[in-house]
Formats: C-alpha cells, structure tokens, sequence
C-alpha cells in the first residue's frame, strides 16, 4: 500500500518531447557542430588527432562524420574556432552519408526517394510499435540508455512505442554493438524472423561504424555490412532522447517542428506528419 | 618479481608453486595476465594479500604447448586458463575442461596473441554446440541467450534441468568478443584511455582509473590531490547507478511495477548530474592519465542541491522496499553463496561482501584521494544470499554520498592545482604496471606494457569477468524463476567479461 502514495510523490515528470522540445542540460554534450566557413584554417593536426578518425577534409574541405564521432571533445579543445559542442540530439539520419557535417550537396532526390519508401513502409505501424534490441557487441552502456526509455521521464509507452520480447511480435530492430563475430548469426538470425515489413535502427556509433574498435578479426566495424539499416542514431552511446528521436524518425512521427538532419533546407516535409490523435 | 622458465623438464614451473603457496597462506587470487611476443607467452599471476600484490612471472618458450595448471588448487583460475587458450592458443594441463570461453576457434585458426603485434589474425569460429553433462529421466536441456527476452547484453546460459532444478548451469560468453586487446596494441596512451572507457561501458570511470594508474606508475606521477577528489566524485556516482541499475532489475524481475517506476528515474537523475558535471552521462573524458581532464562543470551549492533531495528520496524508496515482504519473499534465501566459496573463488566487489569476505582496493590499496578522504569500514552482511547483495549496495550506496560530500568539501577548500594543472603532463613513458580500481563490480586489474609512449599490450581484467566465474554455483537449491534475481544480484556486465 504505502507504494501508491510513493507513485504519486514527484507529480509528472514525463519529458514533453516530442510535442515540445525538452530542456536537458546545456553542458549536455549532445554532438559536435562543425563550422565549414572556418575551414580554411589548417586543421591537418585535428584530423591526425581524431581518435576514430571521424575528422576529414575533402577537397580541401573540412567534414565530421557524426558516424564515427565518440564525442571526446579532442577537436573542440584543439581548435574551438571551427568545432563546438551542441546539446543538439536530433542528428539522427536516414542515410549514412547524411551523418556528415556540413553536409554537402548531395542528390536530395535519391534521399527524398529513400525517406518516402521507408514512410510507405511504417505507414501501418505508427500507432503501436514494438520494438526488439539486440546487442551486437555493445560496451554495455548502450543497453542502459535503450532500458531508460521506459522509465518515467521518457516513457515511450506514452507515444505507442513497446519494447518486445520476441522476435515474432517485433515491428522494429534497434542493434547496438560493433558487429562482433559471435554475434553475426544471431543477429541474422533474429531479423529473419520478425515480420515484414520491418524497419532496422542502427543505435549509436559502435553499431554505426565500430566506433573505437574499427574492422578487426572480432569486429565487424559496425552492423551496416551484417544487416540492411533503415536509421542511424549517433552518439557514444545513443542517448535516449537520441534513440526517441531516432525511433519516430523509423516510423515516420517526427513532429514538423524537429530538425532532421537529412533534410537539406527547402527539402519537402510533406511525407512526414505529426502525431496528434494519438495523445 | 623473478622469472622463470617452464620447459618440458621442469613441468610444475616454480612461479605457479608459488602462487598456489600464496593462496594456500591466504592470499586471494587476482587473476592471471597474458602476454605474448616473438619468442614466447609470458604468464603474469597475480596474488593480492592485505592489499599489496603478489606478481609471479612465468615465460613459457613458443615451442611449448602446455604449462602447469593451477586449477585443481584454485578453482577460479580455470576460467584465466580457458581465455589463455583462446587468445595465445597455449593451453594448460587443465583437461577436458579447458573448453573455449571468450573465444571458441578451430584448433587450426590463427589466434590474436595479444601483446605479439602483427597483423589482425584470420580466425574461424568453432559453433559446434555444447555437450550436455548431466544425464538422468526428463532431464533436457535449455539454451538461454544469446538474444534474450528484455534489453540485455547478450550472453547463452546453458540450463540443463529436469524441470525446476538447475544440476548444471554453462556460461557462453564469447557472442561479445570484440578484440579490444588486440585493437590497444599500437595505440598512443591518450586513445588508450578511451578505449579502455569501453572495456565495460557501465563503469568507464573505474577502467580509465585502473588504465591511468597503470600509465601513472610507468611515468612515476603523483596525481595532484584535486585531481584525485575528482576522480573520487565521479567514481563513488558510478557506483550509485550501478547500484541502482542491480535494484532496478530486482524490482523489474519482481514485478514492483511502482518501485520500478521510482528506481529508474533515480538512475536517470544521477545520469543526468553526471551528464551536467562533465557532459557524458557515463563519466567518460574525465579521467586521463596523469590526473583529470578539468574540474566538474558544476558548483559545490548546486551539486549539492541536487544530490542531497536524490539521496533522500533513494534511501526512503530502499527502506521501503526492505519492508515490503512480496520483494523481500523473492530475494530471502536465494543465491546462496558461502563464505568457503567465495574464498575458494576469490570473489570481488558487492557478491564477495555479501557472503563477509570484504574485500575493497579502496581501502586496502588506495588511489586516487581515498587515502587523503578516509573511508570507513563495511557493514558486512554474512547471509551469502542474493537479499545480503543487495543490502550491501544499500550501503555502499549510502557512503558513496559520504565519499561525495567529502571529495566536494576537499575540491573546495583547496581550489585549483598549482598552475591550474588538473593533468600532470606526461614524460615519455616506457615499461609495465598494473593499475587498479575498485569499480561498482568489484576490483578491476589493468596491465600494461607500454614502449616509447607506444601501447604493446593492455589486458583490463574486470570484476565482471572474474566473479562470473562463480555464477554456476550459486543455484544450490534454487529453481528456474530464482534465475533473474541470482542474475541480477551478481551486477556484471558482459562487455567486461568477454571484451
């Protein structure tokens, strides 16, 4: 009995993402912006120091592949005047490419095609989601954030979002981990057997690209060459609100007011809708 | 630290007498360190009694394929024995029983051989399944993992069972392996620091602790005190939420649905003061070697304006718990571990406390400030169940806010270092040590080897891997449902075990 007032002691205090952005902590190191009009400065000695080598110039001109960043802040301190550290944790993407910064101009059509198939894809599945993890070789903490999605500040209950605990049941595949050799089977194994249509989230930058621990003879250097991804959630590792972000990127829900990496400005949102019936 | 040569014609190799005489005079085994080079596999045994270290050195030549097992004396070496096999390929006179752990190849594959340098290895799994032991009417056996039901590391559990009972429990760990020691080798010693962060995620401060006070001996640096306070500050948070994450999962398994609701939003709390203090919610950048990377990004008021209601509110959620008998009922008996098997095991951290064999490098060997800050000695549960576990993270709960409170009144009556310098700069380093840390889980030992600033070898053994050694025998009379609570009180992370 005495649990029922317990329950009742803190009030709400459910995150209002996403109908409302949430104001988590501003020395929160969400990801690393990069500033490419700075980029004339020599930054030969931050691209040699990047510890996952995330940091690369191309064509003389500088990119941070958010993919590979562990966000250990070595560019930030070497060279502050062109990286800074944003509390920003929508920088989830559709497209691996799309998770370097600044972007360039790529062909928005081919990413607009990729969105719009992956949306006619969701279309059935946005009310209730059911989600299975699987860990791939993860360091263990990205576990931790993925469990603190049903706790009460996030509560993805709230938004139709469940997580399962069979395969069978499952709509949506959320792999963290580097790819290890053990886990390649079972790995494979599982997504065989969730029914289609099914949508797969790489979570954080060990599932993205291996992160710290590249290609070896135990790594697969992230899950991309094991398994089709659908999403790329960065992060080392994936925040929640990150991994939120990531999953109502999945099925579609980002409400018009998120920034979506992927999308270059003037590209159009009208495949995307927010979620109002549900709440 | 002498060496010693085990050949064909001195079978027993004096070094692993050695050690088995230590453990027979009282010392605990710490595990057994690895490493190779052109010539030969060195085997470093280490023995820890009253807190000072006892390393025995044993070089056995390349063309040797076995060295004497120190099994059959100390229990708990089997599982180092088995992860040697798999990595060097060397293989000791253990048996049968030397079956692969963290890497289960083909008996041609090539293997890493951590500390040898050379290209990545070509290596071929070996999936055949595993032999069931145990024989007898309706027995069968269960396959538990890797892929399990609920967010979890993934790891196979081995049941073979009748129905309720579990004769035998086998741990498969090696889904996880994901050659971290072999990506160390070559590694500048300020990326080091960051890989071994990643050892075992839930306890990153504790790795990168063991990893710099290793890189700290090489270079012959002594930490400034602030540096210190604030490695004590971010290590004793991480204890709070490993502890918390161990009640979550009780609760979780209990179907508490309320104190689940109330655990997990304590663990996000203290995961989001440690995300203000240094931007990462897992502590990671702070510690470096040679002292921190900077002081905590909030003030004394304000951390303690945020830590003191937390406190309040955790201790008042764990009293209640304690009294509320559908928990209590689940927990009362189960997993129990004696005091004979812990010591037979060695067993480290909250596991090896609740059976009353404390045992707590903070104390017996300290580092960081916990020399300077003091720390008082551990209410020791003796039950050896999985409710004694729990009670001593209650505790060890309460005085990591103690150790807090100390750490931030130290910071702020000394200010800054002299120069402003949290970090010692560091010299060119060359040699070998091994650092250590009191991690949520229990003590972690990290060697080191490193040539001209250049890492040759890192080996971090975690708590993790050690006391899951001992988690088949913790189900003396328990059945199938006792299962997510054993689990649970045992508190490790997969990661650190096969990493």
């Amino acid at each position: 009995m005495p649990w029922i007032s317990r329950g009742l002691r803190n009030g709400i205090v459910t995150s209002t993402y996403p109908r409302k952005s949430d104001g988590y902590g501003p020395n929160f190191r969400g990801t690393v912006e990069a500033n490419r009009s700075r980029a004339a400065i020599e930054i030969k000695a931050v691209i040699e120091a990047c510890p996952t080598r995330a940091v690369s110039a191309r064509d003389g001109t500088l990119a941070l592949d958010r993919g590979k960043c562990i966000l250990c802040g070595r560019c930030v301190e070497m060279a502050p005047e062109v990286f800074a550290f944003s509390p920003s944790f929508a920088v989830s993407a559709r497209h691996r490419r799309s998770l370097v910064v600044p972007p360039t101009e790529e062909d928005d059509g081919s990413l607009t095609i990729l969105r719009e198939e992956l949306a006619h894809r969701v279309k059935r599945l946005r009310r209730s989601v059911h989600v299975r993890h699987v860990d791939a070789g993860s360091d263990g903490s990205d576990e931790w954030e993925i469990a603190a999605l049903t706790n009460p500040i996030y509560d993805v209950q709230r938004l139709g979002i469940f997580f399962t605990a069979s395969p069978r049941h499952a709509d949506l595949l959320l792999v963290t981990g580097v790819g290890s050799l053990g886990m390649i089977r079972p790995l494979q194994h599982t997504l065989e057997v969730i029914p289609r249509p099914s949508v797969v989230i790489a979570a954080g930058v060990d599932a993205i690209s291996g992160g710290m621990l590249e290609e070896s003879y135990a790594s697969s250097g992230g899950v991309g060459s094991l398994v089709g991804v659908d999403v790329f959630v960065p992060g080392s590792p994936a925040t929640p609100f990150g991994l939120l972000h990531g999953i109502l990127m999945a099925i579609d829900l980002l409400p018009l007011s998120t920034s979506d990496s992927d999308d270059g400005p003037g590209v159009s949102q009208g495949t995307r809708r927010g979620r109002h019936s549900n709440e | 630290m002498e060496s010693d040569l085990v050949s064909p014609s001195d079978p027993r190799g004096t070094a692993f007498e050695r050690a088995i005489l230590h453990f027979a005079n009282g010392s605990r085994f710490a595990g057994i360190f690895g490493t190779a080079d052109d010539n030969a596999i060195r085997l470093i045994v280490a023995m820890s009694k009253n807190g000072e270290l006892q390393l025995e050195h044993a070089i056995v030549p390349s063309g040797s394929s076995h060295y004497p097992s120190m099994a059959s004396d100390i229990p708990a070496a089997l599982w180092y024995e088995r992860e040697i096999f798999d990595l060097f390929g060397l293989a000791s006179d253990a048996g049968a029983v030397l079956e692969p752990l963290i890497l289960p190849l083909e008996l041609d594959s090539q293997r890493p051989r951590p500390g040898g340098g050379g290209l990545t290895p070509t290596v071929r799994l070996d999936l055949t399944p595993l032999t069931t032991r145990v024989r007898g009417e309706g027995v069968f056996t269960m396959s538990y993992g890797p892929v399990r039901s609920g967010v979890f590391e993934s790891i196979e559990y081995l049941v073979e069972t009748p129905g309720e009972e579990i004769p035998s429990l086998r741990t498969r760990v090696f889904y996880k392996h994901r050659g971290v020691e072999k990506r160390f080798e070559g590694m500048s010693v300020r990326d080091g620091v960051m890989l071994a962060e990643r050892c075992e995620g839930v306890a990153s401060v504790a790795h990168a602790i063991a990893f710099s006070g290793a890189i700290e001996q090489i270079g012959e640096l002594a930490v400034p005190l602030q540096a210190g306070c604030v490695r004590v500050l971010h290590a004793e948070l991480e204890r709070i939420v490993n502890h918390l994450d161990s009640l979550t999962r009780h609760v979780e398994a209990a179907g508490q649905a309320v104190a689940y609701a109330r655990f997990s939003l304590h663990k996000e709390r203290i995961q989001r003061v440690r995300g203000r203090l240094c931007g990462s919610r897992f502590g990671r950048g702070v510690v470096v070697p040679g002292g921190v990377s900077g002081p905590p990004a909030l003030r004394a008021q304000e951390l303690h304006a945020q830590l003191d209601p937390l406190q309040g509110a955790i201790e008042a959620d764990t009293r209640l718990l304690m009294n509320t008998p559908s928990f209590i009922d689940r927990l009362r008996g189960t997993g129990v571990l004696s005091a004979e098997t812990v010591r037979e095991y060695s067993a480290l951290g909250p596991v090896a406390r609740g059976s009353g064999i404390v045992e707590d490098v903070r104390q017996s060997r300290p580092y960081a400030a916990y020399g300077h800050l003091g720390h008082g000695l551990l209410e020791v549960e003796g039950e050896g169940d999985a409710l004694a576990r729990q009670i001593v993270r209650a505790q060890e709960i309460a005085r990591s806010f103690d150790l807090i409170r100390r750490a931030i009144e130290v910071l702020d009556e000394l200010g800054e270092p002299s120069e402003g310098r949290w970090a010692l700069r560091l010299p060119q380093l060359s040699g070998e040590a091994i650092g250590w840390a009191e991690a949520p889980q229990g003590e972690i030992l990290t060697w080191v080897e490193v040539r001209e600033d250049i890492l040759v070898r890192v080996k971090p053994r975690s708590a993790s891997f050690h006391n899951l050694a001992m988690f088949s025998r913790a189900f003396p009379k328990d059945i199938l449902t006792d299962f997510a609570f054993i689990e649970a009180s045992f508190g490790v992370s997969i990661a650190g075990v096969a990493n």
